[in-house]
């Protein structure tokens, strides 16, 4: 049987490596997977905590949140498709038009 | 119908209202007589109401009725009021009356002009604001009313503002009224301060008994006469008349001749109570009415312009009527006010019929021998001129003469003889300017010449009816002389105004009488001889009296006083206040605090660096720290 903590230390784990992998990465495509990486991390510690207090709404929570993920995950590769398209890039450092 | 008369100035408003907004889509048959008819009903509900009010007992209170609550604060309230008194009869006739005729002739005089509805939008709007002056029962409510017409009186004479002249004569007139204007608010604020309301019935019972105290009486009578003299064009404010004739000769007229110039007068009279307590006030009223009268008098002695000399007499006869109002004859003086804007508006009508068949030549230089020309005008004229002069039997003669028996009669010998001296000189620049215009040889331009055709049936019956009331208004207020009882006016205006009787012998007023009919003719003959007989001699005195001529011919340099004294320093310090207050403090405070904004804009501008790195730094730092907060 293994603990409800180890869960809780996995998902922790993984939110930093996402954080990490977001700065480290420059372009578009991997820093989108680190953010899937923290979404999921999120999705864990509700797994974990869900079994360590015995309760259902946890796990409720997690199939929703895979639901608009699903949908979230159309959307920003959509995004990012459509950006390379116009720009012929997907380095974010050379996406900058915000700049004031 | 009587207790309807408070249609009396909504009649008219109502028709300027439906005349400003509709004017231009109306015909100009239907504007005429539309504006028309609206005067004309206004003066049937007067005649009704005067005719209530003539059966009632002498001294009755007359008709009231309040209309709306209207300023309400504390204990002060003053009330949407009319009413209709034996003082309000008189005036609201001679507004909707003359009105009426002057209406009538502008019909015709103004046929040709392309802002016809405008024309006759603005004189159905003065004449509700002229009577909502002369009917208003309390003095905030008079107020509305004398700014009201202030504001016509400037419209109209700016009539024509595409001529420059014009366009400054108007502007002058109201910035001169406000001046006077001014100093009749704070008398209304002085007068509210003592709390006693501000109805004039309430102000004359006031000071009557004493509850006012004698000090803020005279202060309030003197503000409030400040006012007048700006309203009524007395010296020191009287500046704006003359110019006031660049407004279409029916305005000057209606406006500045019979209505909104005396409504200076009609105040002073309606506050009778106010002004018989305080000597001093009305010491400075007489005296000031004496010396306008004077003053005015030589002014018109030399102009050229016939509107211009009917201008100064106006400021001179208004004069006398404040004289009247300051020996405490204020009966009298409103006598004068009524006959004068009966002989005044005719004269100035026909004045305006020479002028429309000189096709707008106003100079007399360029002008004479009309006289078999003018058929109707010439005649009718000559009545006004008769009238004004003070020739025996014909209204001026009575109303002056009233008013010079009550100086000599309370005592005021010398205010007495200047209304005797400025009489010579009303006969003398009168009948000049009748030989000018109407005897000699002629002297007009040729196509003016070949224009000269009598006026339209529209304007000569106005004429001929001003004509009949200048012959014989005076007949209402006859002298004692002529019995106890014969003086109806006198007798009636006891119900509003306050009256002072002096007992005269007989054989005393008799002289007066003689002695004021002497000095009409002597002024009569005295033009006679300079204008008719020898023609040289004017040039020859003026010639030998250089300093003088120029002195009267330049209207005493007051207007380039005022200039000099008044409007340049004034000018001058408004440019002075534009550059250091204006432009430096105002507007430096202004620029200075969108350049903060622009700056700090500047150095907030480095956080927006565009990168997705930077933004997400910045979100997860803020996480951090809200998680830290959270967990500490």
């Amino acid at each position: 049987m293994i603990p409800a903590s180890a869960f809780f230390a996995l998902a922790v784990v993984l939110f930093v490596l996402g954080v990490v992998a977001f700065f480290v990465k420059k372009d578009l495509l991997t820093q989108f997977m680190a953010v899937e990486v923290m979404l999921n991390a999120g999705n864990l510690a509700f797994l974990a905590l869900a079994k360590a207090l015995g309760k259902a709404e946890g796990q409720v929570i997690v199939l929703f949140v895979i639901t608009v993920a699903a949908a979230e995950a159309v959307i920003g590769l959509a995004i990012i498709v459509l950006v390379f398209r116009q720009r012929k890039t997907i380095q974010t450092d050379d996406l900058k038009d915000l700049r004031g | 119908m009587a207790e309807h008369f408070w249609l009396v100035p909504l009649i008219p408003g109502a028709s300027a209202l439906l005349l400003v907004l509709f004017g231009t889509k109306l015909s100009r048959r239907w504007i005429a007589w539309q504006a028309s008819s609206a005067v004309f009903l206004s003066f049937l509900l007067s005649l009704a109401a005067f005719v209530h009010l003539a059966r009632l007992p002498d001294a009755s209170p007359g008709l009231s009725k309040t209309l709306l609550p209207w300023i309400s604060s504390g204990s002060f309230s003053s009330p949407i009021a009319f009413v209709f008194d034996h003082l309000t009869a008189v005036m609201a006739l001679v507004v909707t009356g003359v009105g009426l005729l002057i209406h009538v002739y502008s019909t015709a005089y103004m046929a040709e002009d392309r802002s016809y509805a405008r024309y006759f939008a603005h004189l159905n709007l003065f004449t509700f604001f002229m009577l909502v002056l002369v009917m208003a029962s309390d003095l905030v409510l008079m107020f509305v009313g004398w700014e009201g017409v202030g504001l016509c009186s400037y419209l109209l004479i700016g009539f024509w503002f595409e001529r420059p002249a014009a366009a400054k004569a108007g502007l002058k007139a109201f910035v001169v009224n406000r001046v006077g204007d001014a100093a009749f608010i704070i008398g209304i604020l002085f007068l509210l301060a003592q709390g006693g309301g501000s109805s004039f019935a309430a102000i004359n019972e006031g000071a009557a008994t004493g509850l006012l105290p004698s000090g803020i009486v005279t202060l309030v009578a003197i503000l409030l006469f400040i006012g007048a003299t700006g309203k009524s064009a007395q010296i020191p404010l009287y500046v704006w008349l003359p110019d006031a004739m660049e407004g279409p000769t029916p305005v000057s007229a209606l406006i500045h001749a019979a209505t909104m110039v005396t409504a200076g007068v009609y105040m002073v009279c309606r506050l009778s109570g106010l002004y018989a307590a305080s000597v001093p006030a009305s010491t400075v009223v007489a005296w000031i009415g004496a010396a306008t009268a004077l003053f005015a008098a030589t002014m018109a002695l030399v102009q050229n312009d016939i509107k211009k000399v009917l201008a100064y007499s106006t400021v001179s006869q208004i004069g006398y009527m404040f004289i009247g109002c300051g020996v405490g004859a204020y009966a009298a003086g409103m006598f004068h006010l009524v006959t004068h804007a009966f002989f005044k508006s005719l004269l100035f009508l026909a004045a305006g019929s020479v002028i429309h068949a000189l096709a707008g030549e106003q100079d007399m230089r360029r002008m004479g021998g009309l006289k078999k020309h003018l058929p109707v005008t010439f005649p009718v004229f000559l009545v006004g001129a008769l009238a004004i002069s003070g020739i025996p039997f014909l209204s001026g003669f009575f109303s002056k003469d009233a008013i010079l028996t009550g100086a000599f009669a309370g005592g005021q010998y010398a205010l007495w003889a200047a209304g005797l001296l400025g009489a010579v000189l009303t006969a003398f620049y009168m009948f000049r300017l009748v030989y000018l215009t109407f005897y000699g040889e002629e002297r007009m331009t040729r196509e003016a010449g070949h224009h000269i055709h009598e006026s339209p049936r529209a304007m000569t019956i106005p004429l001929v009816f001003l004509a009949a009331f200048s012959i014989l208004a005076g007949y209402v207020g006859l002298p004692v002389l002529f019995g106890g009882k014969a003086d109806l006016f006198g007798r009636f205006m006891e119900g509003s105004v306050k009256t002072v009787t002096h007992h005269l012998a007989v054989s005393t007023e008799g002289l007066l009488v003689v002695l004021a009919t002497a000095a009409s003719l002597l002024g009569l003959a005295l033009a006679y001889v300079f204008y008719r007989r020898t023609p040289a001699l004017p040039g020859r005195l003026a010639s030998l009296f250089p300093g003088i001529y120029r002195l009267l011919v330049g209207s005493y340099y007051i207007d380039e006083v005022y200039e000099a004294v008044v409007v340049r320093p004034l000018v001058r310090g408004s440019e002075k206040v534009y550059v250091r207050f204006d432009l430096r403090i105002i507007d430096g405070t202004l620029d200075g605090s969108a350049a903060a904004a622009g700056l700090a804009g500047k150095g907030l501008n480095i956080l927006q660096s565009g990168l997705v790195r930077d933004y997400a730094l910045a979100f997860l730092l803020g996480a951090i720290i809200f998680l830290g907060f959270l967990l500490l």
